[in-house]
């Protein structure tokens, strides 16, 4: 994925502040690059290539090295989590039950692919693997809730009923 | 017992005295078992236990009689879990299915009145009700000697295990087997590994037991990367102390004094459970120094893996709980020589060590009177895709197919037709129709051309394609492979792209040879077993439903209408009455038409989703799915009609 690829999600006041906040902490501290990124990953659950750009102007690192160690370890994302994280199971029993329809109408319907989230940060999607409830596939996992059996006209109205 | 009387256990004698005394206290009570397993917590199993709680508590506030009789019991997975919320009320058996919250009174109700809640029980064809559990097709047909405990027990408490006889095997070969006896026995079992290849355990056990150090390990293989298996884990989140004594006997045996348990981490309840019993055992003195007084010290440690499928492979297993990444190593060493930490280790299956306090409880020859000659015991199978009843089942060795997918899994769902039953993981293959009748043992599986591996059992019928299920799994392993060597590496992209090929209507006449040339290069180059195995899916695909394969290359058609570059979507301009619904509907807007006049789909922009299909109303039925497959039948037919037949 090109970085230009990333869509942009909007941060809000408060979030821009912690940020600040955590930069202006570290700003004279030696080796203060990863703390950095950790305390904000922690905070917004993401780290936004602008964010980035901002902790390398202001803690004179290169930009790169600050993407570079973003991009190294699996702990950092550069994608947030929806305040919906949607799983689909798609192990073997879920996927001949149908799974990857359901995988499939969800992508359509809320325009993102699986790893990614809607810019609102609504929603997020992911595939799984078996989650070890084979015996009612197909499943999906809002939130650690288990639906069983879901079938794909039903889907998005579970989905929706979290958007309230 | 109160938290006042824990004592450590000094051997035998007291366990038989502690059983007694809880068997005791428990005589003439009535149990409610409720099914806590991830099945029926989807089902919302924990309101319904909730709501049981609360009701009873109002009987006994009321003081009504025989209130306080009642015992709740939150269990593990009872295997039916299709059916579920389970609920078993004991000593009777009776069984409900499909409990809801507001059945709570009810329950309560006829629990402390001795009757049952008719519209609970199962429900046999001609409508009649069944009471008791065995009684149940999906039960009767079992036998159930690792999982049958699951419902009887709180997998919670230590004292319920001690109550149905647990631990007795660990204090019996404690006090009155040497290590030799115990290896006997295990051989003479013939029991052999539930969690791939079926290496016999009692020779495992000798090689590690007659390795030379003084350092030995044993490891509980839990990762179960099978995606669509989920035994494993239900016996650790069911029955997590039988697996415990079978790991602790394992290791007085080979003479090893530390363990790891690996479990993987998408299994939070599972490692809760175990990390429980591990701690009450510690308490009753069953783990740590000087075991039951008998000298023993033994201890053990939970490590979670990060899920990934080859760290389930032994070498790469041991590489992980000691902090490495996850990889395969060569084995001109087995690990059962130089495994963890290069001490000799003994690796086994959850499965399999659950079998062992059986096999010294009850001895070699039981054992063997169940299963074929070769494969001994039962295996516990995860039953699920296209059958009436999904679930873990658990049979003897040498049953086959056909009673298992019809006896014990009802048959297939929607009247559909079976096509096959994909055993083994990843690692296994497929078993077409003609082969239902195949006892299902470790050698008979091989001689299919699939696998036992963990018990994943997953039934298919005719609407799925065999391509399609190929290019799944073969995704699925060129996923996992963990890139360490070539063949695996390299060869399962080339297998993917040439799948994706097939799929995608572009398959060469060439392409069946080259799969085929591709599993032999695999299944002889690759490091460890995950690339040697992946042959497996193409070469029984091939061999059972080579038309098919045939079909979407050289007619560009899937049979099964599942390959959606193969498929097209038409209207029928007769049918059609230009209601206009699917031209709304349609996500690329690839239907054009006035409102009253017949539409049509441009085909070069349709993406195959069948919206319109499901949009479009019944009494017109106006849109058909379609594919290669009828040019294919003709020239078929105009083949044969040539040659006269
Ligand atoms: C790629 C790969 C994945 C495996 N995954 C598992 C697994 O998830 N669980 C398991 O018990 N064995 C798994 N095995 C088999 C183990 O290597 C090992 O043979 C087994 O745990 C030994 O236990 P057993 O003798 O009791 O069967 C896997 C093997 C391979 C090659
Ligand atoms: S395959 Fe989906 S839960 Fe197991
Ligand atoms: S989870 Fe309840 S029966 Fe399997």
């Amino acid at each position: 994925m090109q970085i230009s690829d990333l869509p942009k999600y909007p941060l809000s006041q408060d979030e821009i502040t912690v940020i600040n906040e955590v930069i202006k902490k570290y700003r004279d501290k030696k080796g203060a690059l990863i703390p950095v990124l950790q305390e904000i990953q922690k905070n917004i659950g993401f780290l936004p290539v602008e964010v980035q750009k901002k902790i390398a102007a202001e803690l004179n690192i290169a930009e790169k090295e600050v993407y570079g160690v973003a991009t190294f370890y699996s702990f950092f994302s550069m994608i947030p989590r929806g305040k919906n994280d949607i799983r689909v199971c798609l192990g073997t029993a879920c996927f001949v039950k149908g799974g990857k329809k359901i995988a499939d109408k969800i992508q359509k319907e809320l325009g993102i692919k699986p790893g990614q989230t809607t810019l609102d940060r609504k929603y997020s999607l992911q595939v799984n693997r078996c989650v070890g409830a084979c015996g009612l596939a197909p499943i999906i996992i809002i939130n650690d809730k288990i639906y069983q059996k879901v079938k794909t006209e039903e889907v998005m109205d579970i989905i929706y009923s979290y958007n309230k | 017992m109160s938290e006042k009387e824990i004592k450590k256990i000094s051997g035998l004698e007291d366990l038989v005295k502690i059983s007694e005394k809880l068997k005791s206290l428990m005589e003439g009570k009535t149990v409610i078992s409720i099914c806590s397993g991830t099945g029926c917590k989807a089902y919302s199993s924990d309101d319904v236990h909730g709501k049981i709680v609360e009701e009873l508590q109002k009987k006994i506030k009321e003081s009504k009689t025989n209130a306080d009789n009642i015992v709740i019991k939150k269990t593990g997975c009872h295997g039916y879990c299709e059916r579920g919320p389970i609920m078993v009320i004991h000593p009777g058996q009776t069984c409900y299915l499909g409990v809801k919250p507001e059945d709570a009174p009810d329950i309560v109700e006829s629990a402390i009145n001795e009757k049952v809640v008719e519209k609970l029980l199962y429900k046999d064809e001609n409508g009649s009700s069944i009471e008791k559990e065995n009684d149940i097709p999906f039960y009767k047909h079992q036998q159930r000697i690792i999982f049958d405990c699951n419902a009887k027990i709180d997998p919670y408490s230590i004292d319920d295990y001690i109550m149905i006889g647990g631990y007795q095997a660990l204090a019996k070969a404690l006090k009155e087997m040497p290590p030799d006896k115990v290896l006997s026995e295990v051989k003479k079992s013939n029991l052999r590994g539930r969690g791939g290849g079926g290496f016999a355990t009692g020779l495992k056990w000798e090689t590690t037991k007659n390795a030379a150090g003084d350092t030995k390990y044993v490891i509980v293989n839990a990762d179960e990367g099978d995606p669509g298996a989920y035994m494993d884990r239900s016996i650790l989140e069911g029955n997590p102390h039988s697996v415990l004594e079978g790991l602790i006997i394992a290791a007085y045996t080979i003479g090893a004094n530390h363990g790891y348990i690996y479990v993987r981490q998408e299994y939070p309840f599972a490692v809760k459970s175990i990390e429980n019993a591990i701690e009450n055992a510690r308490e009753y003195g069953l783990l740590g120094k000087n075991i039951m007084n008998s000298g023993f010290d033994f201890d053990v440690k939970v490590h979670r893996g990060a899920g990934a499928f080859v760290s389930g492979e032994s070498s790469a297993l041991m590489a992980a709980v000691e902090g490495n990444v996850g990889e395969p190593r060569l084995k001109y060493i087995h690990t059962a020589v130089s495994g963890l930490w290069s001490k000799p280790t003994n690796l086994n299956n959850v499965e399999t060590y659950a079998n062992i306090p059986h096999i010294i409880n009850n001895g070699a020859e039981w054992f063997r009177s169940t299963g074929t000659p070769g494969s001994s015991g039962t295996k516990i199978f995860s039953l699920v895709g296209k059958v009436n009843n999904t679930g873990l089942v658990e049979v003897p060795m040498g049953v086959t197919l056909r009673d298992i997918i019809y006896k014990i899994g009802g048959g297939i769902k929607g009247g559909k037709k079976f096509k096959a039953v994909q055993t083994g993981g990843p690692s296994g293959g497929v078993i077409p129709e003609a082969l239902l009748d195949l006892p299902v043992d470790f050698d008979e599986l091989y001689k299919a051309g699939s696998m036992m591996g963990s018990g994943g059992m997953i039934v298919m019928d005719e609407s799925d394609c065999m391509v399609n299920v190929a290019h799944y799994f073969i995704k699925f392993l060129a996923d996992e492979s963990c890139g360490k060597c070539v063949p695996c590496r390299e060869g399962l992209r080339q297998l993917l792209y040439i799948y994706e090929r097939i799929i995608n209507g572009q398959g060469q006449v060439e392409d069946l040879k080259l799969l085929e040339d591709l599993c032999i290069l695999l299944e002889n180059a690759s490091l460890c077993a995950l690339g040697g195995t992946a042959q497996n899916i193409v070469v029984t695909t091939l061999k059972y439903f080579r038309q098919e394969y045939g079909a979407h290359i050289y007619y560009k058609a899937c049979p099964a209408m599942v390959c959606k570059p193969l498929i097209r979507y038409e209207i029928s301009s007769d049918k059609c009455s230009g209601c206009t619904r699917c031209v709304k509907v349609c996500p690329v807007d690839a239907i054009s038409g006035k409102p009253k006049e017949a539409h049509a789909i441009d085909q070069s922009l349709c993406i195959k989703c069948g919206a319109c299909m499901e949009e479009c109303p019944e009494k017109y039925s106006a849109i058909a799915k379609s594919t290669g497959i009828f040019e294919y039948e003709k020239e078929k037919e105009a083949v044969f009609a040539d040659k006269g037949q």
